[in-house]
This record gives structure tokens, sequence and C-alpha cells, in this order.
């Protein structure tokens, strides 16, 4: 039963079934919002969908057989951590999951950018290689507020089991840790004012340059999945979905994904590209300051600690 | 696969390549004025995003080749470089009166154009600059000869 019910969230829902067609949705819904701030009109919400396709169908000039496998390999190994992290999310009411299940949701999260700085380097190409750079940075910079902010809320509850998290931790605490995780969110994704990493046109096209047919693709969907893995992680972990209707619970879970998404596109369309010491004085001055608070608060709030 | 679902799976293939044209952009010793006008049709004015294309950064994201310019000798070995870059199925698409026929430069001994003496050319956009109308028709050209290209079989390993 426990085990027909994690192939079950794999699988399904919160899992591939469900997250390939929202992150689908969600990646052409900023492409269709971005545009319309723009002035423009943009492509359909289906374009996405139909670029991967396209990309599947595409067949690459040759490469060394070793290159051709690591590139392959470090996309499909960002797409499966995704799937992992997808299903770890505590969409379903009563008790699911296990102790420490918050760490390995945080890892699986951290593997897709780890992939995507691998693979820069690992193609060998000026430009992935700048791009890598700064994934890497920012990354670092980032995971600081980040994980603070996570480090706040499991200490507020006193554990590291996601459910209890969810249900335990005060709002005092709460809602710093969930300000300093919005801030780090269009960071993540690599969305304006953070696009330092892929910088469009400015670095040709990051650490993804030497890219490309099903390779491609396959980063096209884990982007895909990783919008999807990402929102469904804010959402979780700061809307407490106790209803006793699963229909309820799955229904708020993706509306408030989706909420996420136009903000995300405002800001990304409001704002240019900041230096990465910029985007660190940022990141660091306010994201890391009110992730600082919200430790604080932790040690004074904590509930049924130690 | 049966019959049916390979027809099925072509259709979406077609469709996708349709809706999905990526342009690579390479200036082959151009004036810049072709530059200008194919960065035009990416305004709001004309929004060829629209239809799904995109100017993409990587050749080897593109499916259709942009060039303008004479192909002067220095640009020449790039030129080849960067064609063979693009993932196949790929078209070319000369934009300008300039890799067609070489125009006011043609017999300079700096030139190693047009062209299509240099790598295979399925659209040709004339002009001096020709108007973004003309690009966007020329580019909406090579995507139905695109559709209809085979991809050349399974990737080789060398």
């Amino acid at each position: 039963m426990n085990i027909l019910r994690s192939l079950l969230a794999l699988l399904v829902f919160p899992g591939l079934l469900y997250a390939l067609p929202m992150g689908w949705l969600m990646l052409g819904l900023e492409r269709k919002l971005r545009a319309h701030f723009q002035g423009r009109l943009g492509p359909p919400l289906s374009q996405p969908f139909y670029d991967v396709i396209k990309l599947l169908a595409k067949s690459p000039a040759p490469r060394m057989k070793s290159e051709a496998g690591l590139l392959t390999a470090l996309p499909l190994l960002a797409v499966a951590s995704l799937g992992g992290a997808l299903a770890l999310l505590p969409v379903w009411a009563g008790e699911s999951g296990f102790v420490g299940d918050l760490v390995l949701l945080a890892t699986l999260l951290e593997i897709p950018p780890l992939c995507l700085i691998l693979s820069g380097y690992a193609s060998r190409s000026i430009y992935g290689e700048v791009g890598a750079t700064r994934e890497a940075l920012i990354s670092i910079v980032c995971n600081v507020p980040f994980l603070a902010a996570l480090v706040a809320m499991a200490t507020a509850a006193g554990s590291l089991h996601l459910t209890q998290v969810v249900r335990a931790a005060p709002w005092v605490v709460r809602i710093p840790a969930l300000l300093a995780i919005l801030f780090c969110l269009p960071v993540k994704l690599r969305l304006n004012p953070f696009s330092l990493a892929n910088a469009e046109q400015e670095l040709l096209a990051g650490p993804l340059t030497e890219f490309d047919g099903p390779r491609l693709a396959l980063w096209e969907l884990a982007h895909g999945l990783e919008w999807v893995a990402l929102t469904g992680f804010v959402v979780t972990l700061f809307v407490p979905l106790r209803s006793t209707q699963e229909a309820v619970n799955v229904l708020v879970f993706v509306l408030l994904s989706l909420v996420l998404v136009p903000l995300l596109a405002i800001l990304a369309s409001a704002t240019a590209r900041l230096k990465i010491a910029q985007a660190t004085q940022l990141l660091w001055r306010w994201g890391a300051a009110v992730a600082a608070v919200a430790l604080a608060l932790s040690l004074f709030f904590r509930q049924g600690g130690h | 696969m049966s019959g049916l679902e390979r027809g099925l799976l072509f259709r979406l293939v077609e469709r996708a390549r349709r809706r999905s044209a990526w342009l690579f952009h390479f200036n082959a010793g151009s004036c810049n004025g072709c530059d200008i006008e194919l960065v035009a049709c990416l305004t709001p004015r004309y929004d060829v995003e629209q239809v799904g294309i995109l100017l993409e950064g990587s050749p080897r994201h593109a499916d259709v080749f942009c060039v303008s310019g004479p192909v002067t000798r220095t640009t020449r070995a790039a030129l080849e470089t960067v064609y063979g870059q693009l993932p196949d199925p790929k078209v070319v698409v000369a934009i300008g009166s300039c890799p067609a026929t070489c125009n006011v430069f043609a017999g300079s001994p700096a030139i190693d154009g047009p062209l299509d003496r240099i790598i295979p050319v399925d659209v040709y956009v004339p002009g001096c600059p020709p108007r973004p109308h003309a690009i966007i028709a020329g580019i909406a050209q090579a995507i139905e000869t695109l559709v209809r290209r085979p991809a050349s079989g399974k990737e080789r390993s060398s």
C-alpha cells in the first residue's frame, strides 16, 4: 500500500503525469505574460510542448561518444531528481513522507543546478564555462538565505519531517521564512533580474550553448519540472493543506502554484539583468537579513523542541 | 509501430516543426543593415514569436540559418563550422542581396561569396536591405521546406 502510494506520487500526482503538462503550461504562461507586458501577443500557451517535440525529432551533428554520453546523462539526472522532488511534496492530507524528507527534498532540488554547472564545464565551450561559473556563484549566494529559512522552519517545528514542519511551524517564523524563500525563487528559476547564468544573447545560451536536439529537449523538460517543483515547494511549505477533502487540497495546491507564475512574470519583465556583485549584495542584504530574523525568531518560538 | 501511430507521430512532428522554428543569425561581413531588419521582426510591431519563432543564441539550438553579408574571406571558415553545428533538419535563408549576388562587392578579392558557392541555400530574400515583411515571408517559406525535409537518420558518432 505504501509502495503503491509512493509510486502514485512519483508517476501521477504530484509527479510526472501532472508535472509535465503543468510545467509546459507554466512556461507557456510565463512567455505569454512576458510578451503581453512588452506590448506583444506572444506565443500560444502550447508553445513549450511543441518546442520539446521539435527538439526530440532533431538529429544532432556527430560528437565524440564520451562527450555525447555525458551531455545526455546530466540532463537525465536533472529530470530524474526533479521527479523525485515532486513526489516528496506533501500535497496529500494525512501522514506521508518520513523523518528527514525535508533534507532529501532540499537536496533533490539542488541537483539540477549542479547538473547545469557540470554540463556547462563538460561542454568545453567558453560560453558554457562562463555561464557555469555564474550559476555556481549565484547558487552558493542564493542558498544562504534559502537554507537558513528552511533551518528556521525546521527548528521552529522541532522536526525534519515535512508534514510536521508544515503543520507545526508558528506563523511568526513562517512569514519571514516565506519572504526569504520567495526572494530566492526567481534566482532558482534563473529569471530576470537574476538571469545571470543563462544570460540570453550575452553568453549565447550560457551552460546550454553546446546542447542540441533531444539533449536540449531534456533540459527544457527539466526547466518545466523545476517550475512546478519550486512553486509547489513554496505552496506546500507555507499553506498547510489540511482539508479532509483530498480534492480541495489538490485544487488549492494547483491554483496557488499557478498564482505564483504571473507574479514571477511581472518581476521578470519589469527588471533588467543584474551583475553578479549586485545580485549578491541584494540577496545577502535583504534575503539573508529576513532569513536571519526567521532564524532568531525560531529559537524563541519553537514548538515541542528539544 | 503500426502505420496509424507512425502517421500520427509524423503529423505531430510536422506540426511542431511548423510552430517552433528557431533562428540563428550569422553575419558574414554584412553592413548591419539586414541585421537590423531581421531584429525588427522580433519587436512588438511584427512579433514573430506569435508563431513560435525565436532568435537563438547558439547555432546548436537552431532550425533556420539566416545569413547576411557577402561572405568575406575572413568569415568563410566560421560560416562552414557554424553551418555544421546546426542539427538536421535545417534550412538556410540568405537575407539581403549580398549573400545572393555579392551586391556591390561582386568581384572584390576579399569576397568568397555568393553564399550558395559555400553552403546550400533554400530561400533568397533580396533587398538592400529587405523589409521585415519580406524577411518574414522568406522565413515562412523556409519553414515549409523544413517541415518536409527528412531528418537524416540516427545520430552518427565519430
